[in-house]
């Protein structure tokens, strides 16, 4: 039986097994492959989504319980792909291989919507379970400063 | 200059039907004659060509792992072109090794940093030739001397009237004139992108919103989806399987034997994943199955008092040791390591009667359409090559074993499959850094300074065990950056034991230059803390034959302050050491906490790249190899137990995060010579600078990877 999920702001019947993680489901049912497998086991948070707004890992995540809730993944995080951190991660050319870093935007956003200026202290707390192999760490830390500017400023 | 990439992202986009929606790298035939013949298309060699709107597309043969090729590639063809930033598109090259080897190394296959290194010039010659062309084209067209034309960003001019044409005015004519073999290049200061600040990577924009298209996001209509159960214990070999379960779970279509072991073929991952785990299968472990970490390392000791291959020799070294001076000697060990690419290893292939078709995220374009031809039994023009971004490489992805696995699945089930490596697969059937156990010896005199160097290396040659080199020599995988440290000292003797065990190795970012750096730099800061100097100045003084190695040593010092007070329970560690063409020095600025916990405060790092191309990316690449070297130095270890790897996934296997890493800041000093690598050249010191700081602070020497906390906790 399908399960109703909104991602993106679309309703969708996702036809997958109760037990199916959220992850796959997303890319291979839903078809957004922006969303990433890594390691299937919540350790490196490549496959970072936002359900009802709150950050989970979705290699771990049952699709039954998204059942009825929102999803929103990162081709859904701005419209134009615009968000603040999506234009700050430019700036501050931030990817190298980029496979990690859908996941690491997902969890800025949570942590800039819940912390509109965040410390250093507090982009270490929400970013401790995203890893980045080609070690972007101090460029993901200097873009999540400069959006949480830039929105502060209204210059989105 | 317009540097806006909107262009490229439409470009990046385009062609992407077969593939489903999403970024799909441009993919380009072969150029033939009927290519040359195009309409209004001027493609005057393979690497670019132009239309009649002025729009550049360039092919880039280098594949894009995060090292910036994908942007570096353009901005030298159209530095030389000089073509308008703005009007690039980028293509991702076929495998064609006719047209698109590397010509230093004659294959089309990707490590070794060796992407700008050896095709700067012939990249620029590709452009300067275009240009040159366009410049006839508009002399024929005005009747003028060509010596009176000048060009700037995608137009030819001609001062003394005034006129102006637009680069895809000159197609037409300039795709009937012959290409120049030896075109005049740009002068240095005539660049208008090659060392630039300010160029924003062209695959940014698509990395930040989830249209990048990698290996594991490639669709293929009727695609299935495999998983496929290894033997836990390397060279063992599938002896039999029930398919029973697996069979009835549902989505799972076929359950066939490969050469990697029993693929498990679904309509999607999950239940491929759950077939695999419903499997039985009966393995013969083989000849491995008893290996051990314990067993290594004891056999690479006993091994170690048995004389090696002369890899370097000058003077006498052993008769100095023995003339009664005093002797420091120290054994060094290293582990395993695996790449650990964010992306699990993947690839998806199409066999078809005749021909195949392989969307893959590969270092080895060549080789892995060789490899595909050979498998499905078809020409090697008849695989066609899709090369998709890559999650990471660090040498892991130019190995065959997951060409392999989708190539052979494809064929057995008759259907497009993409096969996907779990985490697990990963870590657990790598081709591993190589475990080496090292003895040194040095003979100092009342100064303490080194009259004789003495080092033994006992490891498996990766070369060796590919096939690459013959069994009996030298691997110069094992021995690099060990015969060539750059210490002037009167008598040297490099020797190296070879002891393969059968663990399969390959090619780790910096590859021997990743421990060898290690070893020789802890060895000499162990040298300069013996004789009472500064392990900085120690260096300095032997250092009078090496002076690019100098260079970034003293750049690194004066931009770490080295010699300046630093905050109590804080010290620094220096290192040096060329590798794959480049010149690194870092300072590294340490504390440890009371449990031994090593902390990396920051890192300086100059590097000696010859020309730096691409300023920005120069720094991404220091600041990646320092994180991705402390991963290593402080965590990377795998452990074999029965002939099976005891790590499985990042609780066991751990990286750096976030919290841990520290600020690298990055200095490029500009030698002026031709370009060398930097991928890797990145890596080799920071560990030994970490240790010799370690050194400074607690009085205790690191000698075995992954440092120990346990030799630092403070009772």
């Amino acid at each position: 039986m399908a399960i109703p999920v909104t991602i993106n702001g679309r309703q969708q019947q996702l036809d997958v097994p109760n037990e199916m993680p959220l992850l796959w489901a997303i890319r291979e049912a839903a078809g957004l492959t922006g969303t990433k497998y890594a390691c299937g086991v919540a350790q490196c948070g490549a496959c970072t989504v936002h359900l009802d707004g709150q950050p989970v890992r979705a290699c771990v995540t049952p699709t039954s319980a998204a059942r009825g809730r929102r999803v929103t993944t990162i081709e859904g995080l701005d419209a134009k792909g615009e968000h603040p951190l999506q234009k700050a991660w430019v700036e501050e050319q931030v990817p190298q291989c980029g496979y990690c870093q859908s996941g690491q935007i997902m969890s800025a956003a949570a942590l800039l919507a819940a912390k509109p200026s965040p410390t250093d202290a507090d982009i270490d707390a929400a970013m401790a379970g995203n890893i980045c192999r080609c070690g972007t760490y101090q460029r993901i830390r200097a873009a999540i400063h400069k959006a949480a500017a830039m929105k502060k400023a209204g210059t989105r | 200059m317009n540097r806006n990439p909107k262009i490229t992202r439409r470009a990046l986009l385009k062609g992407g039907a077969a593939l489903g929606a999403g970024l799909v790298i441009g993919f380009r035939l072969p150029l033939d004659a009927a290519a040359q013949q195009t309409p209004g298309v001027f493609a005057p060699n393979q690497w670019l060509k132009i239309d009649r709107d002025g729009v550049v597309t360039i092919t880039n043969s280098v594949p894009e792992m995060g090292q910036g090729a994908m942007t570096a590639t353009p901005m030298i063809i159209a530095d030389e072109l000089d073509a308008d930033w703005g009007k690039i598109r980028i293509e991702q090259a076929p495998a064609n090794p006719k047209l698109y080897a590397n010509p230093v190394t004659g294959n089309q296959a990707y490590g070794g940093s060796r992407g700008v290194r050896d095709h700067l010039e012939m990249w620029r010659k590709a452009g300067a030739a275009a240009r040159q062309m366009l410049k006839q084209a508009a002399a024929q067209e005005w009747n003028v001397p060509e010596s009176e034309l000048e060009t700037e960003p995608g137009v030819v001019i001609h001062r003394p009237s005034g006129r102006r044409l637009m680069y895809g005015q000159l197609v037409d004519k300039a795709s009937q004139l012959p290409v120049p073999q030896n075109p005049v290049l740009k002068t240095k200061d005539q660049f208008r992108y090659i060392g630039k600040e300010g160029i924003a990577r062209l695959d940014i924009p698509v990395k930040t919103d989830g249209r990048a298209v990698y290996g594991m996001d490639v669709k293929v209509p009727g695609m299935l989806i495999a998983s496929i159960e290894r033997c836990p214990v390397f060279g063992g070999k599938v002896q039999s399987f029930d398919a029973t379960a697996a069979k009835a779970v549902a989505g799972v279509r076929h359950v066939v034997q490969v050469s990697n072991g029993v693929a498990v073929v679904a309509t999607n991952f999950w239940s491929a994943l759950q077939g695999r785990r419903a499997l039985k299968v009966t393995w013969d472990e083989g000849a491995l199955a008893p290996l051990t970490s314990a067993a290594i390392s004891k056999q690479y000791e006993a091994m170690s008092r048995q004389a090696g291959q002369v890899a370097r020799n000058e003077g006498n070294a052993e008769q100095a040791l023995g003339a009664g001076g005093k002797v420091v000697e120290a054994v060094y060990q290293v582990p395993f390591l695996e790449h650990a690419c964010m992306e699990p290893m993947n690839a998806t292939a199409h066999v078809m009667p005749d021909s195949v078709t392989l969307w893959v995220p590969t270092q080895n374009p060549g080789g892995h359409q060789a490899l595909a031809a050979k498998l499905a039994g078809v020409p090697v023009e008849r695989v066609e090559v899709v090369t998709t971004l890559l999650g990471g490489g660090f040498g892991r992805r130019g190995e065959p074993d997951f060409v392999t696995d989708a190539v052979e699945t494809s064929k057995a089930v008759n259907a497009p499959v993409k096969v996907i490596w779990t985490r697990e697969d990963d870590i657990q059937h790598g081709f591993y850094r190589p475990a080496t156990y090292n003895v040194f010896k040095a003979a100092v005199d009342a100064n303490g300074q080194p009259v004789a160097w003495w080092h033994r290396i006992v490891g498996p040659g990766i070369l060796i065990q590919k096939g690459r080199a013959p069994k009996g020599t030298i691997d110069p995988a094992a021995v690099e950056g060990a015969r060539n440290h750059p210490y002037d000292i009167p008598n040297i003797r490099v020797e190296w034991v070879e002891k393969d065990f059968g663990v399969p190795i390959g090619f780790w970012r910096s590859v021997g230059s990743s421990q060898n750096a290690f070893i020789t730099e802890s060895f000499i800061d162990e040298l300069a803390h013996a004789a009472g100097k500064d392990p900085y100045e120690y260096r300095r003084a032997l250092l009078g034959k090496a002076p690019r190695h100098l260079a970034v040593l003293d750049a690194a010092a004066k931009g770490a302050g080295w010699g300046t007070p630093l905050p109590a329970g804080r010290a620094r560690g220096i290192a040096v050491a060329f590798s794959y063409g480049s010149y690194a020095a870092h300072v590294a600025e340490v504390s440890v906490a009371p449990d031994g916990g090593v902390r990396v405060h920051r890192i300086v790092c100059a590097i000696d790249c010859g020309i730096a191309v691409y300023p920005n990316q120069v720094r991404s690449q220091m600041e990646g190899g320092a994180i991705y070297a402390l991963t290593a130095a402080l965590y990377g270890k795998i452990t074999l137990d029965k002939g099976r790897v005891q790590q499985s996934n990042f609780h066991d296997y751990p990286m750096m995060r976030i919290a841990e890493a520290p600020k690298v800041e990055t200095i490029i000093v500009d030698s002026g010579q031709a370009p060398g690598g930097l991928g890797e050249p990145g890596v080799p010191p920071v560990a030994p600078a970490v240790t010799n700081a370690l050194f400074a602070l607690t009085g205790k020497r690191i000698r075995t990877l992954p440092i120990d906390r346990d030799l630092l906790k403070r009772a």
